[in-house]
């Protein structure tokens, strides 16, 4: 099969059955994401990637690529829909970087640097959001949660635990965990989870190994998000063939 | 909860995790609340995460996972409700029981929220009380009420006129005058066939009357063709645009047609089971539903064998719990089988990948009324009436400033004129075509007509006269939508609440054309961004208004320059509540802090903090209240 379609007026080939995103990202090219994870299936909720195909808004994680597509991608029309998108989740957690274990390993934070996001602009919600400190190894720090399920699906798909779900409604939606109490302390979450290494922002943190790799030498630090490395993959495999 | 009574509901639900919200709502009604023990053990009883459960349970609004209440009111809060006085009637059962909106009273004897609109525009303003729609509030039965709460009288035993729902049927056109008997429509499609069916289907030029207009006969083609395990019908009546009842006057008076309807798409696309999702609001309805379908079965007219024609159909009913977003055909399947209502990724489409994975046709409760309908009378039939692009007749939900509102059933093609005089409107300002979701029509534009090719409707008709402020019909609407976006997509969880904050801002003097021109930046993105269509439409009408009705909201701009949300003075506003004073120097800056805040109290905007949140003004939205 040699099917292809456009991004941005380049080339890019395709299997059938892939979606936009896995083809863009087998290809070495950028298309900003948050809940997108290549060893996941898709969730399509950070609307991040939204494109155009064909002049119609799309969300290129859900996607399916299909040939002779003319697909827009970094457009100025586009990028300033994403910084507006990546304002509305940073008003709507409580983000300080400079505070913060993840800055540097931080896909939220760093593809509002890739994508030039220079002010939060709208008003802050500044929800109260406790922290989870309960469990001998991991610390849960919900105010930074962006609500993408990666941890509820590795839990689910390949720890085979459950051991996060999603709950509430609208701007009460919120991360919790499975047991009695709430607690995670009480579940069978281990910090040798693929849950425990797959949160894009700084939520699930590994206790006792804080700043091991100073600020300034970190993953983001070295090379923008659009070069194609992952943080949670140190392997350093990049893009589509991480895992 | 004695066990025994928890096996009882298990048992009756087959220990089935699809049936979890089904579970969820009938503990609440033993119990009041959910507690989180009955969370525990009913985890443990269905075999599923603990936190699953807890995800479905606290996704909707009527379900409660913290005590609120032997007695659970809550007032419709649609803009007509605000339009009949229910803030001041709210505020005034608040009074009498020494509560606050959203709170529940110190003994756990009640609490007292708002809810989005229950359907009964008609006849309101309307509550529910413990789930029991009452119509027809005064400030009589408010004082009663609160005495009948006090003495702890059950809702059961209130006086019966309360939970009186009238029809209101205004104008009858084929359907509502449709002379069928139950069962007969059923029989003539049961001897031509289910290709025959469909046949007449596709030449009635039939589409979908929930709004989006889909064709029914593609639908049903589509979903018949699909290969599957078994195949679903789902009467969607989870009628939850604000300002629409027109499915519950069919449910209520013309369910035997429904029933037919739906057995006749049973049988064209190949189904043997359907399921009727009836939103909580509803809820009343449900026995005697569920007794005419016990009815049917002894008649031969539904279940095993039906009319001795070796067609087998049977109809379960599920209750939703208080979510709009339920209206979009993938988060009610997906709330069909217990799950918080998200609607899925698409496609693939319910057609093909729909109840349990399955084939399934969504069909709105007027479709499938009018598909029985139409295999009596032939589609030719019901191609002449209305328009070559939208045939057939379409149900009319219309109040607000009406003489007469109620159900108008008229063909397609009618004018939005003809509607405002046949309802008796007078001086109209302003017409919502499709309720809060739906574009609002200026008087300039009354000549066009209701048709998918021009104003397309789901049938919610919302009238207002020259007196009512439409900017406080836009900030009813906008918090309407940020208490029911779903929350799985980031621009419609956030940019809905976004759009509410910005209105409180101007409705609390604070505003600039800044804010304004954030309105229509938000709504540019959440149009396209957004996952489904509650995010996609939910800033139509806003953006409307503020286009045809830009003086309503430029008179609450404070500058002509930018403004900062952020208000010192009003920062201090805990500290003056705490320290008692509210004298001069217990405020910073001028005096519009102040002002705002009294306001804010005087209006009851201590519900922001409640459990529907939306911000009120007290009394009935007119242009008098306005003046500065």
């Amino acid at each position: 099969m040699n099917d292809s379609f456009l991004l941005d007026g380049e080339d890019i080939p395709f299997t059938p059955g892939q979606t936009v995103m896995q083809a863009a990202a087998a290809a070495g090219k950028y298309i900003p994401h948050l809940c997108w994870h290549p060893d996941f299936a898709a969730h399509g909720s950070c609307k991040l990637c939204t494109v155009k195909i064909g002049g119609r808004f799309a969300t290129s994680c859900t996607v399916r690529a299909a040939a002779g597509q003319e697909v827009e991608n970094r457009t100025d029309e586009l990028d300033a829909k994403r910084r507006t998108l990546l304002q509305l989740l940073f008003v709507e957690g409580n983000h300080f970087c400079p505070s913060c274990e993840k800055s540097g390993d931080c896909a939220l934070q760093a593809t509002a640097y890739e994508l030039g996001m220079l002010t939060p602009h709208f008003d802050h919600f500044y929800p109260d959001r406790p922290v989870d400190a309960s469990h001998p190894d991991v610390l849960l720090e919900f105010n930074r949660c962006i609500l993408c399920e990666l941890c509820v699906r590795a839990s689910r798909d390949v720890d085979g635990k459950n051991v996060f779900a999603l709950a509430g409604r609208g701007t009460r939606s919120h991360l919790v965990v499975n047991s009695d109490t709430g607690r995670l302390a009480d579940t069978d979450f281990a910090a040798t989870d693929r849950a425990a290494a797959v949160c894009p922002v700084g939520v699930i943190l590994k206790k006792r190994v804080g700043f091991a790799v100073p600020i300034g030498q970190r993953t983001y630090d070295r090379q923008p998000i659009s070069a194609g490395l992952r943080a949670d993959d140190k392997a350093g495999a990049g893009f589509g063939e991480a895992g | 909860m004695a066990t025994a009574e928890l096996e009882d509901i298990l048992e009756r639900h087959r220990r089935d995790p699809l049936q979890l919200l089904q579970i969820l709502i009938e503990l609440q009604a033993r119990e009041g609340w959910l507690a989180p023990d009955t969370l525990s053990a009913l985890a443990v009883a269905l075999g599923m995460p603990r936190a699953r459960v807890e995800s479905t349970a606290s996704f909707y609004s009527f379900l409660h996972t913290r005590p609120a209440g032997e007695y659970r009111i809550l007032f419709s809060d649609n803009i007509t409700d605000r339009m009949l006085g229910n803030m001041a009637l709210m505020q005034a059962l608040c009074d009498k029981l020494w509560l606050q909106p959203g709170k529940v009273s110190e003994d756990g004897l009640v609490s007292v929220a708002t809810t989005s609109c229950t359907g009964m525009c008609d006849q309101g303003p309307a509550l529910l009380a413990n789930g029991r729609t009452v119509t027809r509030l005064t400030p009589e039965r408010i004082d009663e009420m609160a005495h009948l709460i006090r003495r702890r009288v059950p809702v059961g035993d209130w006086p019966p006129e309360w939970f009186h729902v009238e029809d209101n049927i205004r104008r009858r056109d084929v359907l509502l005058d449709h002379g069928l008997a139950p069962g007969q429509a059923l029989a003539v499609a049961l001897d031509r066939g289910a290709m025959s069916i469909l046949g007449e289907i596709e030449r009635s030029a039939l589409r979908g009357r929930g709004g989006a207009g889909f064709g029914s006969d593609i639908k049903w083609r589509s979903c018949r063709d699909a290969w599957g395990d078994a195949h679903y019908v789902i009467c969607n009546a989870d009628e939850g645009e604000p300002g629409t009842f027109k499915d519950r006057v069919l449910l209520s008076s013309y369910f035997d047609l429904v029933v037919d309807g739906m057995c006749i798409a049973g049988m064209a696309i190949g189904a043997n089971k359907g399921f009727i999702y009836l939103r909580g609001e509803y809820r009343y309805l449900l026995d005697r539903l569920e007794t005419r379908l016990a009815q049917r079965r002894e008649q031969g007219l539904l279940g095993r064998n039906i009319l001795g024609r070796g067609f087998t159909f049977d109809i379960e009913i599920h209750l939703g719990a208080g979510a709009y977003i339920c209206g979009e055909e993938s988060a009610l399947i997906e709330s069909l089988e217990g799950k918080p209502g998200k609607p899925r990724i698409r496609p693939p489409f319910p057609v093909t990948n729909g109840y349990r994975g399955q084939p399934t046709t969504v069909n709105n409760v007027e479709t499938l009324a009018l598909a029985a309908l139409i295999a009596v009378r032939g589609g030719e039939w019901f191609r002449a009436i209305g328009t070559p692009a939208s045939t057939g007749t379409k149900l009319l939900s219309v109040s607000g400033d009406v003489e007469r509102p109620g159900i108008y059933e008229f063909p397609f093609g009618v004018s939005v004129a003809e509607v405002l005089e046949a309802a008796g409107a007078r001086d109209t300002q302003a017409v919502t075509s499709a309720g809060a979701a739906g574009h609002c029509l200026a008087a300039d534009e009354f000549g066009r007509r209701i048709a998918f090719e021009d104003v397309a409707t789901g049938g919610s008709i919302m009238v207002f006269d020259a007196s009512r402020d439409m900017f406080e019909v836009a900030r009813n609407f906008a918090h309407f939508f940020a208490h029911e976006s779903c929350g799985f997509c980031t621009p419609c969880r956030v940019g809905t609440a976004v759009n509410a904050r910005l209105l409180d801002k101007l409705a609390a003097d604070h505003g600039s054309p800044y804010d304004l021109d954030e309105i229509v930046k938000m709504h540019r993105l959440m149009q396209g961004a957004s996952h489904c269509g509650l995010g996609n439409t939910a800033t139509i009408a806003i953006d409307d208004m503020l286009a045809k009705f830009r003086p309503a909201f430029e008179r609450r701009l404070h500058s002509p320059e930018y403004e900062p949300a952020f208000d010192l003075d009003a920062a201090l506003s805990q500290a003056r509540r705490m320290t008692g004073r509210d004298d001069p120097g217990a405020h910073l800056g001028d005096n519009r802090g102040a002002l705002a805040e009294e306001r804010a109290h005087a209006h009851g905007r201590a519900t922001t903090t409640g459990v529907q949140g939306a911000p009120a003004s007290a009394e009935p939205v007119s242009a008098k209240d306005l003046q500065p």
